[in-house]
């Protein structure tokens, strides 16, 4: 009976302010919470609070929202709070492909499936990084290098998405890598800047600064083309002049890493169509496009079926590299 | 002298009345958010970040700035007046803070502190002035194994310093060591020691350990032994603070050997936390006074104060030169340097040179108007120390459990950091100290990473630690300070002996 009123009630609200699409027949009546599964700082928090804002400032929703960071144990604290919380359409989870890697990977208590999936809101490229001053121009030259057996790349986690683009250079370039796993990506990144390391695969974001610093720069970018052009980054290059990794011999045609949003599992189709179109309406702002551009991310938007389907294709690959290096759970 | 220059134009930017309105502003907040339970310096930035988005870069990074400074003199209030560590560098400020306090002297205990704080921090920024290119070149020289060695300072530092039977300390750190290890690995990315409950995926934060253990693990204690206890009388009397204030020069041995080790530690990234610890193990092991530590002295506060700030603040640098954030506080500013525009990174201080130097400004002006703010709130706190225990007992209880569940909205915490309370307990009872165990539990899993990185580096050869000068004087100076109590020990028959009953005496009484 009170379900019923409230969902009248939200019906007339939504007539009455003029704009309510068919589909987006719920709207919410309390403070949203946003769920980043990462510390602050990081590349999943900076995602939450850039769309809280964009939220707020353009006022697309009547209620406040307020972030909170469960990033314990790699993001899984996040997933399993959000599984926790099911059938609660007030908890806006953000997170990575982790979603659905970690479970393949390790005992954790929650599978991706335990979510209601919402979308795919940027794409994280990954490049592949040296010292500034390494002898090698290329990957190729950094393939034969590394053939002596001898060289350590660093990267975030263990046997998540780093290590896994890890062993996938490793298979198609014919060498054997030493992977020292950090706790982040920034960490690797001051690794290689005094050189303990000898490369790792982080984001554009998370090595920006150092490029510019001229303390370590990319050799090539695991994506099919070049990336858009943009403005310099250090006083002759910018990202669009970084070549692909296939141009360059290695042939690795694509890895991406999407930053997910999801709801808890056993939401209705109301609650979760509201969120989706919500996403859109951010997407649409100008500050996004700030955001994607000033952490040099790919603008994409997959929900529903693309958003499955883009899910599956990734399972099937990191399941592969996981059965070969035996990291399956039994 | 170029840094001078430019710290000159830094300071036409800060000492402007709309920025020293935001210090003001910021230093307030954050003494709020230090001494409410559970917000603390990260959260209180978070929650604040949004409405710098307009700003400008320098103002917003000033008010945000400001309100750490405040957070941080604001977690040493309930640190020394309840014996509840906000940040996990203000605990060892508790070790002689706390029964200063007790002990009826809370204005003199939180006025040492401010003002002990104060001089860290200044010494600290004074290191980044002037040695800001080289102390990042030194940040750089830090890979696993030698921070590794960092940690492993820190700990032998603590086990060496005596007090409790070193066989208790080495149990502490073992205790300590298992649950810094629940939660997911980094090296396997395994999930280890959750035993069956899920949501321990996230490990066991640290606030809830050090409240159970030291707030309510105290209250225990505290209601066996001294029920009809007395509330502390202590007279509001101003000019005790600018007494206390006036004593410090006294001790500027204590005070220079800390911030000393403070800047070191902030620089090698190893962080406030460990430089308190070591400050004060390695101040217990050299003041004159150094038995009677753990019962109220004044060095016992001095020295975990000036170290915790000297390396807050010079932890700052290596965040604006190289983008890595030494403490989670400066991990969320980091994020708002990016969202104003900013990349940090060794090119902010070429690109930016308003930006760095007006922070770099604002860092003398903001400490000076932080230590003045908080000393004049110092009587008002001590206030609180004259409420009766059956009022206050109730409140410390409450702040505990308000503190332990706003950590992350969970009620696991909540009973853990109950067990933890009788875990305190029990350690105290049986004359365990807490010490090396919140030590382990803080920087344990850190140095284990660090430790198992090294070994994947060197496949499996300990020879790593002694591969260049900078690892080796760390290990040699950790082994050194682990083996001085034995040597001591050793050479003790042959000197005019100390009646050694009394001696133990006194150890058990300050054991912490």
């Amino acid at each position: 009976m009170r379900g019923t009123s409230l969902f009248l009630l939200s019906v007339s609200v939504a007539v009455l302010a003029g704009n309510g699409p068919a589909l987006a027949a719920w709207q919410p009546q309390k403070p949203i919470e946003f769920v980043a599964t990462a510390g602050p700082g990081g590349g999943t928090d900076n995602l939450a609070r850039a769309v809280q804002n964009i939220v707020t400032k353009h006022k697309l929703t009547e209620q406040p929202i307020v972030v909170v960071n469960k990033g314990g144990g790699s993001g899984a604290e996040g997933y399993v709070y959000g599984k926790a919380s099911a059938g609660d359409p007030y908890k806006v989870i953000f997170g990575t492909s982790n979603a659905w890697q970690q479970p393949l990977v390790s005992k954790v208590a929650f599978n991706y499936t335990d979510l209601t999936p919402i979308a795919a809101m940027a794409q994280d490229e990954f490049l592949l990084w040296v010292k500034q001053d390494a002898p090698y121009k290329t990957a190729g030259d950094y393939l034969k290098a590394a053939a002596s057996g001898s060289f350590k790349m660093g990267g975030a986690q263990s046997k998540d998405t780093d290590e896994v683009l890890t062993r996938m250079i490793e298979k198609v370039g014919h060498v054997k890598l030493t992977y020292i796993p950090f706790k982040s990506g920034a960490e690797a990144a001051v690794q290689l800047a005094g050189g303990h390391i000898d490369s790792h695969v982080n984001n554009p974001s998370e090595s920006l600064g150092q490029w510019r610093g001229g303390t370590q720069r990319p050799l090539c970018v695991f994506s099919p083309k070049r990336l858009p052009e943009g403005p310099k980054i250090t006083a002759t290059e910018g990202w669009s002049d970084v070549p692909t990794c296939v141009e360059q011999g290695l042939d690795i045609k694509q890895y991406e890493q999407p930053r997910t949003v999801w709801l808890p599992g056993k939401v209705t189709p109301e609650q979760a169509a509201y969120y989706v179109d919500l996403m859109k309406k951010v997407q649409a702002t100008p500050e996004w496009k700030d955001y994607i551009e000033k952490t040099s991310q790919v603008d994409t938007f997959l929900t529903g079926a693309e958003f499955d389907q883009f899910i599956k294709q990734d399972l099937e690959h990191v399941k592969q590299v996981a059965t070969e290096q035996g990291w399956l759970v039994k | 002298m170029g840094n001078l220059a430019e710290l000159l134009h830094g300071f036409t930017i800060a000492v402007t009345v709309p920025h020293l309105v935001l210090m003001a502003v910021g230093v307030l907040l954050g003494i709020l958010v230090g001494v409410l339970p559970g917000l603390g310096a990260p959260n209180g930035v978070s929650l604040l970040l949004p409405l710098t988005f307009g700003m400008q870069p320098v103002s917003a990074i000033i008010l945000l700035s400001s309100m750490y400074w405040g957070a941080l003199f604001g977690g040493s209030v309930t640190s020394i007046l309840f014996n509840i560590p906000g940040e996990p560098s203000s605990v060892a400020t508790t070790f002689d803070g706390y029964p200063m306090a007790r002990d009826g002297r809370p204005t003199t205990a939180l006025a040492t502190a401010f003002g002990s704080a104060a001089f860290g921090a200044l010494i600290g920024v004074i290191l980044i002035t002037f040695l800001a290119s080289w102390v990042a070149q030194v940040a750089l020289a830090f890979g696993p194994p030698e921070y590794f060695a960092v940690y492993f300072l820190a700990f032998a530092s603590f086990v060496g310093m005596g007090g409790a039977a070193p066989i208790k300390t080495v149990v502490a750190l073992a205790i300590g060591f298992a649950i810094a290890a629940i939660g997911i690995d980094t090296v396997s990315g395994s999930v280890r020691l959750t035993m069956g409950i899920d949501e321990l995926v996230k490990g066991v934060n640290f606030v809830v350990a050090v409240m159970g253990l030291f707030g309510i693990g105290e209250l225990l204690v505290a209601v066996e032994e001294e029920f009809h206890a007395r509330a502390v009388s202590s007279k509001i009397d101003w000019r005790e603070v600018f007494r206390a204030v006036g004593r410090l020069p006294r001790h500027s041995v204590a005070l220079l050997r800390s911030a000393a080790i403070g800047c070191w530690m902030g620089i090698t990234p190893g962080g406030p936390t460990a430089a308190s610890f070591m400050s004060y193990g390695i101040a217990r092991r050299f003041s004159r006074r150094g038995r009677y530590f753990g019962t109220g002295e004044v060095e016992g506060i001095i020295s975990p104060e000036t170290a915790d700030h000297a390396a807050g603040t010079s932890a700052l640098l290596p965040m604006l030169s190289l983008g890595i954030p030494g403490s989670a506080t400066a991990a969320v500013m980091m994020g708002g340097l990016m969202i104003w525009g900013l990349n940090p990174g060794p090119m902010l201080f070429v690109d930016q040179k308003d930006f760095v130097w007006g922070l770099i400004a604002s860092m003398y002006v903001g400490n000076i108007v932080a230590v003045a703010l908080v000393l004049l709130t110092v009587p008002v706190f001590a206030a609180l120390m004259r409420i009766p225990f059956v009022v206050i007992a109730p409140l410390i209880v409450i702040i505990c459990v308000v503190g332990a569940y706003s950590v992350s909205n969970s009620y696991l915490d909540v009973v853990m950091m109950l067990g933890f309370g009788i875990v305190g307990y029990l350690f105290k009872k049986l004359f365990y100290p807490l010490a090396p165990l919140v030590l382990a539990i803080v920087i344990g899993d850190k140095a284990e990473d660090a430790f198992r990185q090294s070994m994947l580096m060197s496949k499996g050869s300990l020879g790593i630690f002694f591969a260049n000068k900078l690892v080796t004087c760390l290990v040699v100076a950790g082994i050194a300070l682990l083996l001085l109590p034995l040597v001591l020990q050793l050479a003790r028959p042959f000197r005019k002996s100390t009646s050694p009953a009394a001696e133990t005496a006194a150890q058990e009484k300050v054991i912490i």
